[in-house]
């Protein structure tokens, strides 16, 4: 390990081996499969992405009558609705709507912004059980982990590791075939949907126009969490928001082929409230008996008005994560905070803003090669982001953002005056002959333990430039 | 990020980069020969020192536009500005403007980067060199920096490179994945940077090429240096260097 100063990337050299290789993976084959899709199936996939990233820019710009309206329509359809400020008081929605219906045994499809509010946690100490159903989030359950990737949340885990905790778990004899695991894991939640009194789910998009709530999983588990039990709950950040159905069409078509590479998902639901009652005649019946949802701002309003509102676009398809280089040597879980890689490295910061200076190294994570932003189905100016980002930090004087990153000052002292410039690069060649590895400036350091310095010739160039009879009249100024 | 109508004349000011100013000598001359055989009347403003991004990049955007406001300074006029470095030429065009927004002096951040390119782009593009003489006959791994990915840079460079003699110019693994320099990056993440280093060098190594070139000395300063280190992969050196070394050979 070479001797560093952030704890990113002190975290990347205590990787083992086999998770590394597990990240590379997990991450590089859905990267190559959302390319030759998009290119596949569009003429113009760039043309899409810009398209959605202005939907979405749209809904955000005039949030506050989109989430009016969505309001509206979920009532019409009879669901209830609530609206928390933060995360605090999201929670305690739940809570009481739980109490509300004596629910004390709750089964939950994936849902980022559970994760960010610790959900569960809150749930389980005030005796509810809480079981989630997606098979990722089940692992991550019983290992008591944290999910390291917002679309898989078990990328740093492979079979072997994940039949190890089914046989711990008492959940059959030690086995990595994963059919065998998914078949376990089947019959144990086949009874968990039985016995709740609640499902929850998130929202991957809501239509403000109709209400409709729309749901995207590979495993079908969303539609056990609502249709078992009586009581549905949607929890879903206030920026999930699109204006039509007709804009679903635009968005179904990215979000599956960013994030898997897939077409689509396995189901794809559109739920239009909770079941009717009574029936209207001669049509089928399905759904909760009650439905509730709760929008939640936690920070999110916050991020609106400001230089940083391109972020709220995100529709969460994982996409930036898994091409991004950083993410593939450190894995998710090295950012320390629900959402990681590039989004994560913008977002988390900014909804943890009090606590901005605790995270103010995320956004220096990043080599900035841009590949994130070239990935993004919502064209999120990600790069941007992180050096707006950088420059609040360092303005902040955050020392999370100044670790290991050497003083610019004398730099910028010489590069504004061009005598001292030329003399120092003249005079850059005796630095060929100093010990640079043994000189006591880290930054060299961290250089020169797995590369070689090249050899200093500073003013070459210019003498050569000066001494030349130009072609073409060209000049030396 | 693609520019439109940007000045395409012959008469151009000449960025050296500071890295090429402080260590590659060679690759400033190289472009400096291969501007002039395209026509150019290179012009080299001995004022210059930086592009900024050091600082840009670091966070620190007081230091780096003090930088960017002195390179507006010995950069005057409307002549194309052209640098061996897609990373500088992005510097003007994308990253200063973004740290001059409500800057007094944006609009003049703006016209500099507007009149700013890549070489290869500036060859192809501006010069409409769609071949290049002269022979080079190397089994050849191009490596396009990061900072220009989204132009027309990386295939304008491959697009002349294939042109040239005895070229061959084979196909790179995920050849859209960063090489981990990234600047301050590279010793602030000195593990991580290291790691994408060693995984580039080993999709390079895996084309048998016997050169690796890039048109960003930024790049191949932290990959020849993990070449040089390790004391495996090809040597490596800047498109200009090719592009002239052709040259030589066909003038021989």
């Amino acid at each position: 390990m070479i001797p560093t100063a952030q704890s990113i990337d002190r975290f990347a050299t205590t990787l083992p081996a086999e998770v590394k290789a597990t990240v590379y993976e997990g991450t590089k084959v859905p990267t190559v499969w959302r390319r030759d899709i998009l290119e596949r199936d569009f003429a113009d996939p760039d043309a899409l992405r810009k398209l959605a990233s202005r939907i979405k820019q749209h809904t955000l710009d005039h949030l506050d009558r989109y989430l009016e309206q969505a309001e509206t329509a979920l009532r019409r359809r009879g669901a209830e609705v609530h609206f928390a400020k933060d995360g605090d008081s999201a929670k305690a929605a739940v809570a009481r709507v739980l109490s509300e219906h004596g629910a004390r045994r709750v089964v939950k499809s994936k849902s980022m912004l559970t994760e960010e509010l610790h959900l569960n946690a809150y749930l389980e100490a005030r005796g509810v059980e809480v079981v989630e159903t997606d098979l990722g989030e089940f692992i991550i359950q019983i290992d008591r982990d944290v999910p390291s990737h917002i679309v898989k949340p078990i990328v740093h885990k492979n079979r072997r590791q994940i039949a190890a905790s089914f046989e711990r778990e008492g959940l059959g004899d030690y086995n990595e075939d994963p059919e065998t695991i998914t078949r376990r894991a089947r019959a144990h939640l086949r009874r968990k949907y039985l016995e709740a009194d609640a499902g929850m789910t998130g929202a991957n998009f809501i239509s403000a126009e109709s209400g409709r709530v729309v749901l995207v999983t590979n495993e079908g588990n969303a539609r056990f969490s609502v249709s078992a039990p009586g009581l549905h709950i949607v929890m879903v950040g206030i920026e999930k928001l699109v204006p039509t159905d007709r804009d679903l069409g635009v968005f179904l078509n990215l979000l599956a082929r960013s994030g898997t590479g897939q077409q689509l998902t396995v189901y794809t639901q559109f739920i239009g409230g909770p079941r009717p009652q009574p029936a209207p005649a001669g049509q089928g019946v399905d759904g909760a008996e009650k439905m509730v949802v709760i929008f939640v701002d936690n920070g999110r309003s916050d991020i609106l008005g400001t230089e940083y509102r391109d972020v709220l676009r995100c529709i969460r398809c994982g996409a930036c994560q898994n091409v991004c280089p950083v993410y593939r040597q450190a894995s998710g879980h090295a950012y320390r905070t629900t959402y990681q890689g590039p989004i994560g490295a913008v977002l988390s910061p900014l909804l943890l803003q009090p606590e901005f200076a605790n995270y103010a190294d995320l956004p220096k994570a990043s080599s900035l090669c841009g590949a994130c932003n070239e990935v993004c189905p919502v064209d999120i100016p990600l790069p941007d982001l992180l050096l707006r980002l950088r420059d609040r930090g360092f303005r902040q004087g955050a020392a999370r953002a100044k670790a290991g990153t050497p003083s610019m000052a004398p730099w910028a002292f010489l590069a504004t005056r061009p005598r001292a410039w030329r003399a120092a690069m003249s005079a850059s060649s005796l630095g060929n002959a100093l010990p640079l590895e043994l000189l006591p400036f880290p930054p060299l350091q961290r250089w020169t333990q797995s590369r070689t310095l090249p050899e200093f010739r500073g003013g070459d160039f210019r003498s050569w430039m000066k001494n030349r009879s130009p072609k073409q009249g060209g000049t030396h100024e | 990020m693609l520019i439109h109508d940007r000045p395409t004349g012959a008469r151009i000011q000449f960025m050296a980069t500071c890295l090429c100013d402080a260590f590659f000598p060679q690759v400033a001359r190289a472009a400096v020969e291969v501007l002039e055989h395209a026509g150019c009347e290179v012009h080299f403003p001995e004022d210059q020192t930086c592009c900024g991004q050091p600082a840009f990049n670091s966070g620190d955007w007081e230091s780096s536009r003090a930088v960017v406001r002195h390179c507006c300074h010995v950069f005057q006029g409307e002549d194309p500005v052209v640098s061996p470095s897609g990373s500088c030429a992005d510097m003007l065009l994308h990253g200063a403007p973004l740290e001059f927004e409500k800057q007094a002096d944006e609009a003049a951040v703006q016209q500099l980067g507007h009149r700013t390119w890549e070489l290869a782009d500036y060859l192809v593009h501006a010069r409409g060199m769609t071949r290049w003489p002269g022979r080079f006959p190397h089994r050849v791994v191009f490596h396009q920096s990061c900072h220009s990915r989204g132009t027309r840079s990386g295939e304008a460079a491959r697009q002349l490179l294939e042109s040239i003699d005895g070229l061959e110019l084979v196909a790179l693994e995920d050849r859209e994945q960063c090489c981990g320099f990234g600047g301050a990056f590279s010793v602030s993440f000195p593990n991580i940077s290291t790691g994408m280093g060693q995984l580039k060098l080993e999709h390079v190594m895996q084309t048998q090429a016997d050169v690796l070139v890039s048109a960003d000395m930024g790049c191949l300063m932290h990959l020849g240096g993990l070449i040089q280190k390790e004391q495996r992969g090809p040597r490596t050196l800047h498109l200009a260097e090719v592009l002239a070394a052709a040259l030589t050979s066909s003038a021989a």
